[in-house]
């Protein structure tokens, strides 16, 4: 059995089809079994080159792209916006085709302007990944989030899930809540009145701003860091107030009915959205959907390089 | 097309008894040998040999796992479409072992050297074996031969091989598949 997936770069879940998504889940899978042997290295890539390019932080997101890339022999080449020509005035194109002079084939790449992958796409000859775009979205992170919950739950159809937190700043929340719909899960988005995007029940998701009925609704919680380095004004009066209404801690997962999973896609702020007793409790799967990043990274570069052109 | 049938369920038969025995042969009672079937078709055979040689052999342990090699192919990127792959599973250590590779249809050899490459990540075996049940003689394109053979033909590349299971397609079969010359 073959089938190709029907896009030539991941700039979105959005432009998935669900079988490319099942596609993704299933090559995740034997790429987790791959990274769990004692040699965790199979030569698939071996002829490939890949750009990392990061015009923006990351820690996560970048070490788990370099693993994934290494873990299947491709060879890599890391650049970071900080100490680049981008600050000497060259434009976006410009830095991305002088690299690709150099003869790369895929780029991966996080940039602050949502739309900046695709933009790329249109412009330059080589397989774009989106490693997230500003507030846009941020695809493999989802992909990851969605697996991780298919892999606990062992389905994703009917499977309630909340996001919690700063909704309208994060591309987590974008993405996850396309992966999630067209797995057939039902998602609730729950946060604050302004930051909760002013029409996000398009999406079909539904919004609550009490946490306390969102988690006893939920089946999983995924939980959102507050994005202050995108906050341009005050969208809540203080740090406490909302660690008041929103912050989950042992104490309100223990007063729920049921066991419900607790998911975060880092980086954490303990404390503030999630309490460490929360964090760190056997309901988080927090470090394994760390590790099921590497493997679904690993698909996604493994089937995106797979097309001949 | 015109097909013909080069193994019936009797030969069949008799073809896995004669390759158990030659295996019992050399490896005696397999307690430093294991069993390992590459998928997806090579895994209907090797379960068929480790069934059969726990009959022959009964108390003995017989170890046997399953190997996907579509991370370790030579024509990634040169094909149409990705190849999905299959699951693993060797629950055991062959670093020291002999390891006997089963698959149903040897053809140019290159299934067997990304196995020999997939092989690697599971320790460093003592010896590798090579059982196929149809040997498509003169088609290697690596310099790579069976141990055990269960049927060996000459073909040329047109022809086509189809090994049908009675587990997976209600039969035990093989049949050669060969293109119609023109006159």
């Amino acid at each position: 059995m073959s089938q190709q997936l029907s896009v030539k770069h991941l700039l979105g879940i959005k432009d998935l089809q669900i079988d490319d998504i099942r596609q993704i889940f299933a090559t995740a899978a034997n790429f987790k079994d791959v990274i769990n042997r004692p040699i965790k290295k199979v030569p698939s890539l071996r002829d490939i080159t890949v750009a990392n390019l990061f015009f923006e932080n990351s820690t996560r997101t970048r070490l788990s792209f370099e693993l994934a890339e290494k873990r299947l022999s491709a060879d890599i080449v890391n650049f970071s916006a900080s100490s680049s020509s981008v600050s000497k005035g060259e434009t976006l194109i410009d830095t991305v085709n002088n690299i690709l002079a150099m003869k790369v084939d895929m780029v991966v790449m996080r940039h602050p302007k949502p739309g900046a992958a695709v933009f790329l796409s249109r412009h330059v000859n080589a397989k774009i990944i989106n490693a997230g775009d500003g507030t846009h979205e941020h695809p493999t992170q989802a992909l990851l989030d969605a697996f991780s919950i298919a892999e606990k739950l062992g389905e994703l159809k009917g499977v309630r899930v909340v996001i919690i937190g700063d909704i309208l700043h994060s591309r987590v929340a974008l993405s996850n809540i396309f992966c999630l719909k067209k797995m057939g899960a039902e998602v609730m988005v729950c946060g604050p009145v302004t930051l909760i995007p002013r029409y996000i029940a398009e999406l079909g998701v539904i919004v609550e701003h009490d946490l306390k009925k969102a988690l006893d609704w939920c089946d999983v919680a995924n939980v959102l860091r507050i994005q202050l380095e995108r906050q341009d004004i005050r969208y809540f009066p203080s740090l406490r107030e909302y660690v008041m209404l929103y912050g989950i801690n042992r104490e309100i997962l223990d007063s729920l009915k049921k066991d419900i999973l607790v998911m975060h896609p880092g980086p954490i702020n303990r404390g503030v959205e999630l309490s460490s007793d929360a964090a760190d409790s056997r309901q988080s799967i927090i470090l394994q959907q760390v590790e099921n990043g590497v493997a679904v990274r690993m698909a996604v570069l493994y089937l995106l390089a797979g097309q001949v052109d | 097309m015109s097909s013909r049938l080069i193994l019936n369920q009797k030969n069949f038969d008799i073809t896995i008894n004669r390759l158990c025995f030659e295996l019992i042969e050399n490896h005696d009672d397999f307690n430093d040998t294991v069993i390992i079937g590459l998928q997806p078709r090579g895994v209907n055979l090797s379960n068929r040999i480790t069934k059969q040689l726990r009959q022959f052999l009964p108390g003995k342990t017989i170890l046997s796992g399953n190997l996907d090699i579509t991370f370790f192919r030579d024509d990634f990127r040169r094909r149409e479409s990705v190849i999905v792959p299959s699951a693993t599973q060797i629950d055991f250590i062959i670093e020291n072992k002999k390891v006997i590779l089963v698959d149903d249809v040897l053809y140019t050899g290159r299934t067997i050297r990304a196995a020999l490459d997939a092989l690697l990540a599971f320790g460093r075996p003592s010896k590798v074996e090579l059982v196929v049940l149809i040997d498509r003689k003169f088609s290697r394109h690596l310099p790579i031969e069976p141990d055990y053979v269960g049927k060996a033909i000459d073909t040329i590349m047109s022809d086509k091989v189809k090994v049908t299971w009675n587990e997976t397609d209600g039969k035990d079969e093989v049949w050669l598949f060969t293109a119609q010359k023109e006159e």
